[in-house]
């Protein structure tokens, strides 16, 4: 008998990327244990955006699920990427740091609490400017004082990414999951080349835009701690695996004195091979995980 | 005229601690000093234009990777330092342009750069340290997450040249496909779209406005009661959570954030049902 | 924005409620709930003004084929007809499982 000629693992994934921000959520959970709190039906929606013409959405581009992954307390918390790009508003945003905030509060409480952040996110919502910038920046507090208890775990899988002000939240979780489709990087392509022209960086550049901020560059030169397949169940064995490992012994952004070296390492007068990189920061040190 | 200008900062680091320079070894964009605030020895910190600086595009106020990982290793420094000490404060000067747009810049993660600089300083704050930001000038975006928002405390002069924003104008209109004259007209109805300090006072995030004659040259006087109102604020943070609900809790907040209000009530009922 | 409302007959109990869809650019999002009364009451939020015939054109179809007393709300940013069809078909099909 002959190879069928075809991987059966292949054939039977189910992909990530094409589920909404509810089904994701709802996929990371231990079957059956999960239930959605300020879902759509409650109607909480951005004040700001009627009163210039944009339709709001009932859950305001932002779900919280509440329930078990690997048996242990968990929240999740996913930004929908097709509503507004991801982008944080008042409402959005705060049900992000409020959702972290009660996680903490039980595991003060001696309830262990981890979360998961789904973030497709291009950073703040200028409809919404200084309401969705200072919600970043609380979020970004309550990222600090949860992941002190339980691991505050990222995962971006594509297809917006996680860029703007988003991306240090993405900096400060404990663990990052990415898919290779997905990308991560404080400003996108078009916002460089915007800024300083396109021979800084070339936004119609598809290969050079993921050899900068793909899932796979990251995860080579240590900002990622896992590169999965777009496939659902692998990525629902990854989270829960980063559950399991609990806290870091140190997280990567409090590594400043590794960091700052390398970056006074390297010749800043030209730009570099994204490949060539990668044989200069292969080793993170402390979260890795191969796949 | 709400133009970037650099010069504020220098200023205003050199009127608060007698210095303005970067700690040795530290690039130009950083200065760093340790000077007497009240009856504190506090650490002021505050980023500021360096034309030769190594990364190109980091030459002109931008936070790039250098100034942000030097402001983490000089506010983690402080916090090693007193670690069985009293908290000293850390008062971080804000005039900054945005982060560094640069592909050098992506490669090497300047979202994490960032992230470190933003996790010293919201560190210092748990841990005890009186974070306070002065905005003297620009505070936008990255660069303002990165140097200045996880702080306890904030406050900012009320001029024309003092902007914290998400993004300047021309690139907003251009990212919204909105003329910047109809982004204006916008802003004026929609408080957080505002690019005028006095609105942002609206939110309820800023501790307090500041009134300077003239910011790029202040009085004597007009310095004192600046450290004044920093020892004052230092004092309000020392006495209140290391949280950042004063933010949500303030008399501006209950006006304009009663959506932030209504999420965080309803989702802790919810999150206590079953 | 523009807001646009429908009343249409109905005549059965709708069970449970529905949610489908995004406000996603050429999208739109459904929520269906029970209502009180042999009335189904229909209320859209769009971006995209000057359609309310359009409107009336797709719901007048899909109420021929529903006769549920529902609370349909749709918020939509330029969906075409054929997906704000689909979605409330999709909505339909959830709260009847």
């Amino acid at each position: 008998m002959s190879n069928k000629g075809y991987n059966a693992n292949f054939i039977n994934r189910q992909s990530f990327i094409e589920l909404d921000a509810r089904e994701r959520a709802t996929a990371l959970f231990d079957a059956g244990t999960s239930r959605e709190l300020l879902g759509p039906f409650d109607r909480v929606e951005s004040p700001w955006l009627p009163m210039q013409g944009v339709t709001p959405q009932a859950d305001d581009g932002c779900v919280v699920m509440k329930g078990k992954i690997t048996g242990q307390a968990a929240v999740v918390v996913a930004l929908e990427g097709a509503f507004q790009g991801g982008s944080m508003g008042e409402v959005s945003g705060e049900k992000m740091t409020a959702a972290l905030d009660l996680a903490c509060a039980d595991n003060e409480k001696g309830i262990p609490t981890s979360a998961v952040i789904l973030l497709e996110t291009g950073g703040v919502r200028l409809q919404e400017a200084n309401l969705g910038l200072a919600a970043i920046a609380e979020l970004m507090a309550s990222i600090l004082a949860l992941r002190k208890h339980a691991p505050v775990i990222c995962l971006t899988a594509g297809t917006v990414g996680c860029f703007g002000g988003m991306s240090l939240a993405a900096g400060l979780a404990s663990y990052v999951v990415m898919t290779r489709e997905a990308r991560l990087g404080m400003n996108g392509p078009e916002v460089i080349e915007q800024e300083n022209g396109v021979e800084e960086f070339d936004s119609s550049d598809r290969a050079l835009v993921w050899a900068i901020h793909g899932g796979e560059q990251r995860y080579a030169t240590g900002l990622a701690d896992a590169l999965i397949d777009d496939d659902t169940s692998q990525i629902a064995d990854a989270i829960r695996r980063f559950v399991s490992m609990g806290v870091p012994p140190v997280h990567r952004s409090s590594q400043v004195a590794l960091y700052r070296n390398r970056i006074e390492a390297l010749d800043s007068s030209r730009q570099w091979d994204p490949k060539e990189f990668r044989a200069l920061w292969a080793t993170n040190g402390s979260n890795e995980e191969k796949r | 005229m709400s133009e970037y200008t650099g010069v504020r900062g220098t200023v205003w680091f050199r009127a608060l601690t007698g210095q303005a320079s970067p700690m040795p070894g530290d690039p130009k964009s950083v200065l760093t000093a340790d000077a007497l605030l009240g009856n504190d020895h506090a650490r002021f910190l505050c980023v500021v234009p360096d034309p030769h600086a190594r990364f190109p595009c980091a030459r002109h106020g931008e936070v790039g990777l250098e100034e942000a990982f030097t402001l983490a290793t000089r506010v983690r420094e402080v916090i090693e330092h007193d670690k069985n000490a009293i908290k000293r404060p850390i008062i971080a000067i804000v005039d900054v342009k945005s982060q560094a747009y640069g592909r050098r810049e992506e490669t090497a993660a300047i979202f994490l750069a960032a992230a470190a600089a933003a996790d010293a300083y919201g560190s210092a704050r748990l841990a005890g340290h009186p974070v306070i930001t002065l905005v003297v000038g620009h505070a936008l975006s990255g660069a303002f997450l990165t140097h200045g928002y996880q702080a306890n405390r904030i406050l900012a002069f009320d001029d024309d040249g003092v902007m914290i924003h998400a993004m300047h104008k021309e690139a907003a209109a251009r990212v919204t496909r909105r003329s910047v004259g109809e982004l204006e007209k916008l802003a004026k109805e929609i408080a957080p779209m505002s690019y005028d300090i006095r609105d942002y006072a609206k939110l309820g995030l800023l501790h307090k406005l500041l009134h300077v004659e003239n910011p790029e040259k202040p009085s004597p006087q007009e310095i004192r009661n600046v450290q004044g109102e920093l020892v004052a604020a230092i004092a309000d943070a020392r006495t209140s959570p290391a949280d950042l609900r004063s933010r949500l809790e303030s008399t501006a907040a209950r006006e304009t954030r009663k959506a932030s209000i209504l999420v965080r009530t309803k989702l802790e009922a919810q999150w206590l049902e079953k | 924005m523009e807001q646009i409302e429908f009343n249409y007959p109905a005549k059965r109990k709708v069970l449970k409620r529905a949610h489908v869809g995004v406000v996603g650019s050429g999208d739109l999002e459904v929520l269906l709930e029970p209502a009180e009364g042999e009335v189904a009451h229909v209320f859209i939020r769009t971006s995209v003004d000057g359609f309310r015939d359009t409107w009336k054109a797709v719901l007048d179809r899909f109420f021929a084929n529903y006769d549920g007393a529902a609370r349909i709300q749709i918020n939509d940013a330029g969906a075409t007809p054929g997906s704000v069809q689909l979605r409330l078909e999709q909505a339909v099909e959830v709260s009847e499982r």
